[in-house]
């Protein structure tokens, strides 16, 4: 086992194998509920129909050659890239919230990583066993059974690996024509090589490397200490409470209770002995017995040790390895539970309530700089977003004047500007545009044919526009306005205001 | 620090002993360094096979990847591998790529064209790109010419007309505009009276009284300025003769000049010395029937009419 201290030998550690224990409790329930929805998620959504008239009936679809992004009722275009700056900072600021109040909730209960090596753990557990069957296996030499068994467990992890691959490439193309083309070799080679890919890095992250990954790869564990304050919650191995004076405890048969440090390895016997006794006195009894021999409420079993995804020792402290899952807890709240001693001997809690003299029950410091500034920053740009996506309009225009020259003096004295109107049509059908304009009269603007101009969606028109007045008309106009109305729909005319440059305005 | 981690420190020697206790310390390099190293030597004798590499005799060993394009006078050459052929075949793609639109343009009248959003975007985008390559030179980036010496496109005054087919003809057979010196006919005082006129038939203040002797010598058979200019001194599109009553002037510089007499003596200057200097050139044999169908379309939407 990993110790969890910051390793002094060098940068990298080859892998040592974790096999983890399975464990009961509140924190299990939570990953797996969240796993299960998550998967949901991501497994079924691409298979989500939902009608459209002009593009594939899919719920969400990443059109990359179409250049738009299908999602429910909503298109997006490459001009509403803004959308997703937002969604970025807004996921930034959300991370760094959460973190600032409980720490790396994300790395522990929703990360992918966490989430797809979970589900291998699983997947291993299933085919090998619990536990010390696996550690057997490990160590057995190489035989029918053990390459049955490894070999099926890696078997199930490439197939599920694939199967995340292709479910991934199936969000950029029509779900059920990919599936068909993926077999029959008639797919774009991305998405082989999407699928290919992802197969392997799945693979890789969730069967092979795992806790790596958090370590030497994401950069979330090394910068949590900037975001982490002494307010902030997280999961804590109460030293206080669990190593008394004299520190940790088992029991030995025969020779009553004696300190000893770190035997795990007699873990086992631990429990059933230190069991044996309870069932003599009450948990609180054994607790003051205990206590008066100077002795933590940690029993050492190294349950939390065995369960923990990353290999630490929660009692070494908080580390740059814990992904903050939580499975400790519940290890030692099964335990604590076992004994009828007080639960929370690992907990969710503060390093600046556990370092003080008379700890209080953990709670939420939420009244701190940080964590109302970041809040506010999550709602003001979440309620921006939302009303950026609510307010937009079926198109887009877009009025340049043109530069070069600004304007022309006409044969009649006239004053002649000329501009680029560009309109694109973010509604699901054709539509008619009309071209008209406030301040000056009609008659002043030319278009060509284009008073009206049907766009198909998704797509732009270019119209050149001219506006010509008379010089006097010309002196006293400096704007206009530009009016694009959506024909039929009077209500989403949108107006620009537009400059109008003649020759008095030159220095 | 370790224990371990300082006897793994202390550096290995090569074990040869010169001079009694002379020892060489022996650091490898790292073995991911060195197979990096072998895999270049790999990596170098696949692309000696697939790519053009070492000379050989008068030329070079080609490679097996062979490339193939269209050049400009159609023939279908093939080479071994190399970007310049890479270009034209890139080259070659681009224009096949166009050529459906170029197609839908040659093949529809002006008229179909001013009503059709999508061809008019393309004329728009690519006219752009053909005027800045071919025109910009003379005509300025924008069209709006330079006062001397380049028309204005943008405005409406054509002196051989603005219609799609005059703008057609322009470009395809060029034009070269010509006004005769009148310094030897005429005396001086004659032209200093025929600018007056000329300048009052646009509104510039001028003396009348020499405008009225500016207007019968304009008339007369001595200078004759209406056979080109017309009668009503509005120009004949057919000669190019440009239009004298409206308020645009391509070759005296009128609108620069400050002050009136300024104006007066800019056009007494043309008058006196002539134009020979008005040339357009004719595109019809360096660009395709397309290309000049779009640029007349292109230029005639920045400023055409009649």
């Amino acid at each position: 086992m990993q110790t969890g201290l910051e390793d002094q030998l060098g940068l990298y550690q080859k892998r040592i194998p974790i096999f983890t224990r399975s464990v009961k409790g509140n924190f299990r329930r939570f990953k797996t509920a969240v796993l299960v929805l998550a998967y949901a998620i991501f497994f079924l959504l691409p298979w989500l129909p939902w009608s459209r008239l002009d593009a594939p009936s899919q719920a969400v679809l990443f059109d990359v050659l179409g250049r738009r992004f299908l999602i429910f009722g909503l298109t997006v275009y490459p001009q509403d890239v803004i959308w997703l700056a937002l969604l970025l900072f807004i996921a930034a600021i959300l991370l760094f919230f959460v973190t600032g109040l409980v720490g790396r909730a994300f790395c522990g209960y929703f990360c992918f990583q966490t989430l797809w090596t979970d589900f291998f753990i699983w997947i291993e557990s299933k085919i090998q066993g619990e536990r010390p069957a696996r550690v057997r296996l490990f160590r057995q030499p190489w035989n029918r059974e053990k390459l049955l068994k490894i070999g099926g467990t890696h078997a199930l992890w490439i197939l599920a690996s694939f199967w995340t691959g292709l479910t991934f490439a199936a969000y950029f193309a029509y779900a059920p024509q990919l599936l068909v083309d993926f077999f029959t070799a008639q797919a774009a080679t991305a998405a082989y090589i999407t699928v290919t890919v992802l197969t392997l890095a799945t693979y890789a992250a969730a069967g092979l490397m795992r806790e790596q990954i958090c370590t030497y790869i994401c950069p979330y564990g090394r910068f949590q200490s900037v975001m982490y304050e002494p307010e902030t919650l997280a999961v804590h191995y109460d030293a206080q409470r669990g190593e008394g004076t004299h520190g940790r405890a088992s029991v030995r048969s025969g020779r009553g209770i004696v300190v000893e440090r770190r035997s795990r390895e007699r873990a086992e016997s631990t429990v059933a002995q230190e069991r044996r006794r309870i069932n003599r006195n009450s948990g609180e009894r054994a607790l003051a017995e205990r206590h008066e021999q100077g002795l933590g409420d940690c029993i050492d079993c190294g349950l939390c040790v065995q369960v923990c995804p990353v290999g630490i020792d929660i009692r070494d402290g908080l580390q740059y390895k814990c992904i903050s899952c939580g499975l400790c807890i519940d290890a030692c709240n099964t335990i604590m539970d076992s004994f009828n001693f007080p639960r929370g001997l690992i907990r969710y809690d503060s390093e600046k309530n556990l370092a003080s003299a008379t700890p209080s029950a953990p709670k939420l410091a939420w009244k701190r700089l940080k964590i109302i500034g970041y809040g506010v920053a999550l709602v003001l740009m979440s309620a921006y977003l939302v009303y950026s996506i609510s307010t937009r309009g079926s198109f887009d225009r877009a009025v340049n004047q043109i530069r070069q020259p600004l304007y022309v003096v006409l044969s009649n004295g006239d004053i002649r500007n000329r501009y680029q109107i560009r309109i694109t049509n973010k509604a699901a059908e054709d539509q008619v545009y009309v071209i008209s304009v406030r301040g000056i009269p009609d008659a002043a603007l030319d278009v060509g044919h284009f008073r009206e101009i049907t766009i198909k969606p998704g797509h732009s028109g270019l119209v050149q526009a001219s506006v010509r007045l008379s010089p006097e008309l010309a002196a006293q106009t400096k704007h206009f306005e530009l009016l694009i109305t959506p024909k039929g729909k009077p209500a989403e005319v949108r107006a620009e205001e537009i400059r109008f440059d003649t020759p008095s305005l030159r220095p | 620090m370790s224990e371990q981690k300082l006897q793994s420190q202390t550096v290995q020697t090569t074990g040869h002993a010169w001079d009694g206790d002379l020892q060489e310390y022996n650091n490898p390099l790292p073995v991911w360094w060195v197979y990096t190293f072998y895999a270049t030597f790999v990596f170098a004798i696949v692309y000696w096979v697939i790519y053009p590499s070492w000379p050989f005799g008068k030329g070079w060993i080609g490679g097996l990847s062979d490339i193939s394009y269209v050049n400009s006078a159609g023939e279908t050459k093939t080479h071994s591998w190399n970007t310049r052929a890479l270009y034209l075949e890139d080259m070659n793609q681009a224009a096949a790529a166009q050529k459906p639109y170029f197609d839908k343009v040659q093949s529809m009248s002006y008229e179909q064209i001013s009503r059709d959003p999508e061809i008019t975007a393309f004329i728009l985008s690519s006219g752009k790109a053909l005027f800045a390559d071919n025109c910009a030179a003379c005509h300025q980036a924008g069209g709006q010419g330079v006062v001397g010496f380049f028309p204005n496109l943008t405005d409406d005054d054509w002196l051989y007309g603005g219609s799609y087919e005059k703008i057609h003809q322009t470009l395809v057979d060029g034009r070269r505009g010509y006004m005769p010196s009148f310094s030897e006919v005429l005396s001086a005082e004659q032209i200093g009276d025929l600018a007056n006129y000329v300048a009052g038939l646009s509104g510039i203040p001028h003396d009348a009284a020499k405008a009225k002797a500016g207007d019968v010598l304009f008339h007369s058979e001595t200078a004759a300025c209406y056979y080109c200019h017309g009668a009503d001194a509005k120009g004949r599109k057919e000669v190019g003769a440009p239009n004298l009553t409206d308020g645009i002037w391509l070759w005296a510089g009128v609108a620069a000049a400050p002050s009136s007499e300024g104006k007066v003596a800019a056009i007494r200057n043309v008058i006196s010395t002539g134009l020979a200097k008005g040339v357009m050139p004719a595109w019809g044999g360096r660009l395709s029937p397309e290309q000049i169908k779009v640029l007349t379309v292109y230029v005639h939407d920045l400023g055409g009419g009649l």
